[in-house]
This record gives C-alpha cells, sequence and structure tokens, in this order.
C-alpha cells in the first residue's frame, strides 16, 4: 500500500501531511520528506499531520522519535496532529503519548509558534 | 505468489477454523497480512481494540523476519498459519532464513526513548505467549499464543 506524502508551507514552518499505512515498506518515505524539511532549514517547527494515518507500527514510530531528536538539536519543535485511534493506541502501547506534543487540529498546534 | 488456504468446519459445534497465507518476504506484503488477519479476528471474538493489537504484533513478526532472519531478501516466503480455537487463537510465522536466537530477543526497557527496538514490546504485549522453535532444519517457526476472555454466566 502506497503512502500519500503532502509538504505544506506554514508561517512557522512546514506541516507534512500522510495519508495511508506507514510500516516497514512506507516509513522509508516518511523519513526522505521529513529529510528534506530538515536540508532547507530555517523553520521553528514540523507539524506532522496523521489524521489520515490509520496503521502505524514501529518503524513509523521509530521515523518520527528520530524527526523529534533532530527538532531537539536544531532547536526546532515536532507536533504531531490529529492522531486516529489506532495511531493513538500504537503510541500508548510504546508509552510515547506524553513523550510527544500531541494536539487534536491543526490550529492549535499553530498557536504559539 | 500469495497462497490462502482455508480450512472451515462448524464453528458453533466448537471446530476449529485454520488459515494459511504465504507472501513473499517484501515489506511492500505486510499490507497483504494484515488485511488477511482483520477479518479472522473479528470473526474470531476479538474486539476491534484487541484486533488492532494483535495485527501490529503480528505485522512486527514479519518485519523481523524480513530485517533478521532473511537480511532484507525479498525472493523468500513467510507463512502465516492463524488457528482460531475455541479457547484461543495461534498464529505462527514460519520462515526459511537465519535462525532467530532467542537468546538475544528480549524488550526494550521503554523509558530509553530511541527509535527502533519495539516489536518484541508490541508482541508481547498483544499475545500471552512468544515461542521461537529453532529446531526446523532450515529457519524458525515463531508461535504467538492468545487464550480467548472467558465469559462467565
Amino acid at each position: 500500500m502506497k503512502v500519500e506524502i503532502t509538504t505544506q508551507k506554514l508561517a512557522a514552518g512546514s506541516m507534512l501531511l500522510i495519508k495511508g499505512d506507514v510500516d516497514m515498506n512506507s516509513s522509508p518515505d516518511v523519513r526522505n520528506s521529513l529529510g528534506e524539511i530538515f536540508k532547507q532549514g530555517g523553520a521553528k517547527a514540523i507539524l506532522i499531520n496523521l489524521s489520515g494515518v490509520r496503521y502505524m507500527d514501529s518503524s513509523g514510530i521509530a521515523t518520527l522519535v528520530e524527526a523529534m531528536q533532530n527538532c531537539m538539536k536544531q532547536g526546532m519543535k515536532l507536533r504531531l496532529v490529529e492522531l486516529s485511534p489506532p495511531v493513538r493506541d500504537v503510541f500508548e502501547l510504546a508509552r510515547l503519548s506524553s513523550i510527544f506534543e500531541i494536539f487534536a487540529s491543526v490550529s492549535e498546534a499553530q498557536a504559539g509558534l | 505468489m500469495i497462497q490462502d488456504r482455508r480450512r472451515k468446519t462448524d464453528k458453533a459445534g466448537g471446530g476449529k477454523v485454520q488459515v494459511t497465507l504465504t507472501v513473499p518476504s517484501h515489506p511492500k506484503y505486510l499490507y497483504v497480512v494484515r488485511s488477511a488477519l482483520y477479518p479472522i479476528l473479528v470473526d474470531a471474538g476479538f474486539v476491534r481494540k484487541d484486533a488492532r493489537k494483535i495485527i501490529l504484533a503480528v505485522d512486527e513478526a514479519c518485519s523481523n523476519i524480513i530485517k533478521h532472519a532473511y537480511e532484507g531478501d525479498p525472493t523468500k516466503t513467510i507463512t502465516m498459519t492463524i488457528a482460531d480455537d475455541a479457547d484461543r487463537l495461534t498464529v505462527q510465522l514460519r520462515d526459511y532464513g537465519r535462525k532467530a536466537d532467542s537468546a538475544k530477543i528480549a524488550p526494550r526497557n521503554l523509558e530509553d526513548v530511541r527509535p527502533g527496538g519495539l516489536g518484541t514490546h508490541f508482541m508481547g504485549a498483544a499475545f500471552d505467549a512468544v515461542t521461537y522453535d529453532t529446531n526446523q532444519e532450515q529457519g524458525t517457526l515463531l508461535t504467538l499464543e492468545k487464550k480467548k476472555r472467558q465469559v462467565n454466566i
């Protein structure tokens, strides 16, 4: 199953909109898209909109943890937006819900940036 | 090559449902494994949340086979057998790659936030028993067992 990734420019940075399953097959695509944003630089924050993701495995989680660590190194914020219930379950199972900044909507995630 | 072989007996009479699926060892077929599992788990009586946990665990086990047993070679096969009995669900995954070293397989400390290493934790969270049988001539037979909740009347 192919994952669709769209990058949108925001006032404070970029938002990645992901649609599809994020698994061992598709997580390299997510990692590449994040790499492009890091390469461009100049952003205060990266928002990752997960409203279109119905499945995420440990490779997807690992990609997000890497992105969070890269953001910390570069003084950027990483904010996750609109987690679907299946993805929220995976975060809880991995005990990562309190590690990431998670927001219910894009407007809430942009507040204070 | 994807083979799907089903043997179905009368569930109401306490019979057993067994499904066997063989997929190539390419990550793009993980979706096929997940898609095959969901209706069987719902039919076996698992609620959606438990079904999702089981699917995640089996997906992680298949990913581990691709990564570690086959070292990324997409031309091999993984055979999944799902047995739905009255009191338990059993998922077996057969590979013909490098044998698993069960002494080295352990869930990592979740307090240590870092990329990777969650698959074993997901398997242990979803199933009651996880057994690696390396007494095969070639490869490993992984057995994942989950007891069904008994409803007391």
